[in-house]
């Protein structure tokens, strides 16, 4: 136990690929955990924005700032009443949010938030990862059909047609940015998610910017075709409350809803992680050509740790603004307290950063250097979630049948087109 | 009219089929339901998605308001008008007050004209944003919502310091008003004017050009002009249709013939018109108030009327123009102090007789929508 | 004095339901001293303007209890406008169309036909396809229970073109129907529906007359004069709880 503890330091590829089944578990939990947490952080994170959008604060009163509230959601949806339509399919109904979680979680074993920190580095990581998503159609058509009530059965037909539509769209995006890989000097491309963050590396540009504006165009196409995979605004009619009360999970209450609601928001990251694996250079630095050498290096390498001071600031200045007064003591203490453990793991993160290059310890640098790589992952996720959010609250919504002929007549075209185009200059280039 | 014969009863004799045999799908909408803006329950019978025919229940805020007015003395009657278009309770109570006023043979003062344009103007305004707020929301977008109530709050704190409520307001008098403009008056409702002036462009900003909004409201619940007059429809959905017809310019009530303002027309009659429509007429609303809250004269606001008030033996019909379209009273006088009829011709409920026509192939999705832009408050439905 | 009563709804020195065509002869709300005397007031309004002021509050009523002896131009029956002929060229037209079975009247300068129920339906087609009348405002009817003919139906139309609006009425007995305007304006649905729901009066060849606001299996009418909600309450507490009311 302890050799497959110890044999797997200092290695430069993942467990799953070392073959390290010790390590492949923990950093299968610490993914597991991480997803769970970043869902909760996004629910937080979707009332406030959303509030603030709407002019109003949102929640403030569980914890400060309502950093509480998804707790306080998640305890009350565990204890609510488990409600099971009578005349619903038990095992089915019982089965549909397991597989929408399941569809969900597995493809985060192939995301790579770093050369070495992914679970696995399949060969075929990018097809995995398209197929696995695609099973959390399944789980909603069951949801929808095991209710036994038509709003919800209508609700998940039209959410099944729609990410079936959007699937295909999605997919020759994801091609054409596969072609861009093969641009690397010996020619061949690759469909491993690590090796298409590697090729982006090699061949100095960001496949966003690839062939201008090829990979651009294709990048967009993947944005829209992702928001309606996840079924959100604008393409959230399966679940739009004033035409089909919620859609396929109408009839879900208290865990199983959670679930549903784990499972989409879960996804949403997960497509994410493939938008910005293929194109937005994965866990690289950004501007890697304009601002190169290693002086920028090390300026970039301080940006996680300046990341949470700065959070620890601001959570610093609502702790000075909260009011003075009784009724907001434990509050006050609370994100005072929030504030400090976000200042510490910010100086940890300086600490690292600065100590790494100085002292030329091969762990201190190996870990500044994984801790960097998981840092700009995860930003530049973080960067789609508040776009996800954004689209929510300012667009209307569309209707199936536009939506769908969006899907069909506008999106596929063009991302053939995109596919064509690419594949015709690819082999002009080279 | 789109089909043969439009208004035809709909055929709601399939309770022995279930809806996997046969293609016609017979749904129910509300009387529940987050999107009916009050209660109301419309029966559509689907082929798929498309609308066959739409059957309108109502009735479900009925509360008698007619039977009522013949017990009670026409003062004591001006509160209830109010609870029936409730978003436009000025309008109503202006309506009412003119009618009265028409059958006793007495004129408003001047003063009291002033401050009963500007009120019912400013109640113009909030009516359509909270259209505004609540159809957007039924579209999809949640964000003009809160933006609308935000800035209707500033009205009814108006309404508020004027007469002490801020929905049901009661605000005028059977003669004039009752209570003279407070302190501040004309400066809350120019600071109010300038407050209101970039938020229209705020909401024009998130709906206007938006593809997804042209998507959703272009080519949606079309209503030709003639089909419009047919059908009685009155209000910014006939204007939306093209025809040009405001009461305040072809009949002026309360010298809003001493204002300039313009009618705001659409071309197309569709949803997207309408939407025009009713920003355009708050912009010109604005502009009535402006040109109004400048120029109040000095005078009384209460002509000579009787303490009771007993109208000799007659009939009358006075309309006024309220938010949702033509607001008419029909009084029967017997010469006693209760009215012996008291007839309101509701524009919601006239309009809402056209969302049969206007939804009759349409997507269930267009439906919402279109119940969206006729602008119906159940309270004036159903009286 | 001004001041005091500004808020309280004024009252006019006499309690009379004069209805107050002659020109508000004392002014109660005054906004400043000077301007006592608003437009139009008759001559004995000066009188009592003059004595109003100074005084205190009682004093204008036994002042002005005086005034109407004094007002000179004051007209001395109190019964108010009253219904008069109206003549136009289509009044004209029609009257000699119709003869006996239709009346034009202008009440506060508000005209309306008084049709014949035989002649309704000719004569609002009639309206609608030569006069342009072609938008259909309203129709609603009045319950007279101690006349002949029970019930005063309706009609109030509009014409675009001519920028003018008026009201075709007609007298029909209690169980008689009238042909439906429908095929005339499609607005008239749901008005109709409207009147057979709240007064029980029948039209001849509507698509569809069933209730509209009540729900379908309601007894009675309720906007007839002989309807009230005693009765009603009385009748359901007999039927559900089988004892007397107490109302």
């Amino acid at each position: 136990m302890l050799t497959a503890f110890m044999s797997y330091l200092g290695s430069e590829v993942s467990p799953g690929v070392a073959g390290n089944q010790l390590w492949a578990l923990i950093y299968i939990l610490i993914i597991f955990g991480g997803v769970s947490v970043a869902v909760i952080a996004m629910n937080w994170l979707e009332r406030k924005a959303l509030a603030h959008f709407q002019v109003r604060l949102g929640p403030m009163r569980v914890g400060p700032h309502g950093l509480l509230q998804p707790i306080a959601d998640a305890v009350k949806l565990l204890i609510k009443e488990d409600i099971i339509p009578t005349e619903a399919d038990k095992v089915v109904f019982w089965i549909a949010p397991v597989i929408g979680l399941l569809a969900a979680f597995t493809v985060y074993t192939v995301v790579p938030f770093g050369p070495s920190q992914a679970v696995s580095d399949m060969n075929i990581g990018i097809l995995f990862m398209l197929g696995v998503s695609s099973l959390g159609v399944l789980g909603i058509v069951t949801a929808g059909w095991a209710s036994n009530s038509h709003y919800p059965l209508i609700g998940a037909l039209r959410s099944s047609a729609q990410m079936v539509s959007y699937e295909v769209a999605m997919g020759l995006a994801v091609v054409s940015a596969i072609l861009m890989t093969s641009m690397n000097k010996d020619g061949t491309g690759t469909l491993s998610m690590i090796e298409i963050v590697r090729a982006q590396q090699d061949q100095h540009v960001w496949f966003l910017f690839k062939f201008f504006p090829l990979g651009l165009i294709a990048f967009v196409i993947f944005a829209i075709a992702m928001v309606a995979e996840t079924n959100r605004a604008p393409f959230d009619l399966p679940e739009a409350e004033s035409e089909l009360t919620a859609g396929f999970h109408t009839e879900y209450s208290g865990l199983r809803w959670s679930l549903f609601m784990l499972a989409e928001y879960a996804a949403m990251i997960a497509v994410s992680s493939i938008a910005v694996t293929l194109w937005l250079g994965g866990w690289l630095r950004p501007f890697p050509n304009l601002l190169s050498g290693t002086a920028f290096d090390v300026i970039f390498s301080f940006f996680p740790g300046l990341t949470f001071l700065g959070l620890a600031a601001i959570a610093v200045l609502g702790t000075m603004r909260m009011p003075k007064h009784n009724y907001f003591r434990i509050q006050t203490l609370g994100l005072g307290a929030f504030a400090g453990v976000l200042g510490l793991i910010g100086l940890l993160l300086l600490v690292i950063a600065i100590a790494a290059p100085i002292s030329h310890n091969g762990f201190l640098l190996r870990a500044a250097t994984a801790l960097n790589n998981v840092y700009w992952f995860v930003v530049k996720i973080a960067v789609f979630m508040y776009l996800f959010i954004w689209y929510r609250a300012t667009w209307p919504r569309y209707r199936f049948d536009q939506l769908m002929a969006v899907g069909w007549k506008v999106m596929l075209p063009i991302s053939l087109g995109v596919l064509i185009v690419t594949a015709i200059v690819g082999v002009i280039v080279s | 009219m789109n089909d043969s014969n439009p208004l035809s009863p709909l055929d709601l004799e399939t309770p022995d089929k279930t809806y996997l045999d046969s293609n016609e799908l017979i749904i129910n909408m509300g009387p529940q339901h987050p999107a009916t803006h009050g209660v109301l329950r419309v029966i559509l019978k689907l082929d798929g998605e498309k609308v066959l025919g739409t059957e309108c229940v109502i009735g479900y805020l009925h509360r008698g308001v007619e039977k009522i007015a013949e017990n009670r003395t026409y003062t004591m009657f001006n509160p209830y008008v109010d609870r029936m278009d409730y978003v436009a309770a000025v309008s109503n109570g202006l309506g009412y007050c003119q009618a009265v006023e028409k059958l006793l043979n007495v004129e408003a003062p001047p003063r009291a004209n002033y401050i009963r344009v500007i009120l019912t103007e400013l109640n113009r305004i909030a009516s359509h944003q909270l259209w505004l707020g609540t159809h957007a929301l039924d579209i999809g977008a949640m964000t003009p919502l809160f933006y609308t109530f935000r800035d209707r709050e500033e009205i009814l704190k108006i309404f508020e310091k004027y007469c002490g409520a801020r929905l049901t307001t009661h605000a005028f008098r059977i003669g004039g008003c009752l209570y003279e403009t407070y302190a501040g008056f004309e400066k809350d409702v120019k600071n109010f004017l300038a407050f209101f002036a970039p938020k229209i462009g705020e909401y024009e900003e998130l709906l206007t050009t938006n593809r997804i909004w042209l998507e959703r409201t272009r080519n949606v619940g079309v209503i030709s002009g003639p089909d419009a007059i047919a059908l009685g429809v009155t209000g910014p959905v006939l204007r939306a249709s093209g025809v040009k017809w405001d009461i305040r310019k072809a009949q002026p009530y309360a010298n809003y013939a001493d204002f300039n303002f313009e009618i705001p027309i659409g071309k197309n009659g569709d949803t997207y018109d309408r939407y025009l429509v009713r920003m355009e007429e708050m912009r010109q609303s604005a502009r009535i108030i402006e040109q109004a809250v400048n120029g109040i004269p000095e005078g009384p606001i209460m002509a000579k009327v009787p303490k009771v008030i007993k109208p000799a033996v007659g009939e009358i019909y006075h309309s006024i123009e309220a938010p949702k379209g033509e607001l008419g009273y029909f009084i029967v006088s017997d010469g006693s102090t209760q009215p012996y009829r008291v007839r309101v011709r509701p524009p919601s409920f006239v309009n809402l007789q056209a969302l049969d026509v206007m939804v009759r192939g349409m997507l269930v999705a267009d439906v919402v929508a279109v119940i969206g832009t006729l602008d119906i408050v159940l309270g004036e439905v159903d009286r | 004095m001004a001041e005091e009563i500004k808020s309280p709804v004024p009252q006019p020195p006499d309690g009379e339901a004069k209805p107050a065509a002659e020109a508000p002869s004392s002014p109660q709300h005054i906004a400043a001293p000077e301007d006592e005397k608003p437009a139009a007031a008759p001559s004995g309004a000066s009188e009592e303007a003059k004595t109003a002021v100074p005084a205190t509050p009682p004093s204008p009523k036994p002042a002005a209890a005086a005034a109407p002896p004094a007002k000179p131009t004051a007209p001395a029956k109190p019964t108010g406008p009253v219904p008069t002929p109206w003549t136009s060229p289509m009044v004209e037209k029609y009257k000699r169309q119709y003869g006996s079975g239709l009346e034009a009247q202008t009440y506060l300068g508000q005209n309306y036909f008084t049709v014949d129920s035989s002649l309704i339906s000719d004569f609002l087609r009639l309206l609608r396809d030569d006069e342009q009348f072609d938008y259909c405002v309203d129709v609603t009817a009045t319950h007279y229970p101690s006349r002949q003919k029970q019930f005063d139906v309706i009609w109030i139309l509009y014409s675009f073109a001519r920028n003018e609006r008026i009201r075709v009425k007609t007298q029909i007995a209690d169980g008689a129907s009238l042909p439906s305007s429908v095929s005339i304006w499609p607005t008239a649905n749901w008005l109709e529906r409207e009147v057979y729901d709240m007064f029980g009066i029948k039209f001849d060849g509507h698509p569809e007359l069933k209730r509209i606001l009540l729900p379908e299996g309601w007894k009675g009418f309720p906007l007839r004069k002989d309807y009230g909600i005693l009765q009603q309450d009385n009748e359901w507490v007999q039927i559900n709880l089988g004892i007397e009311s107490g109302q």
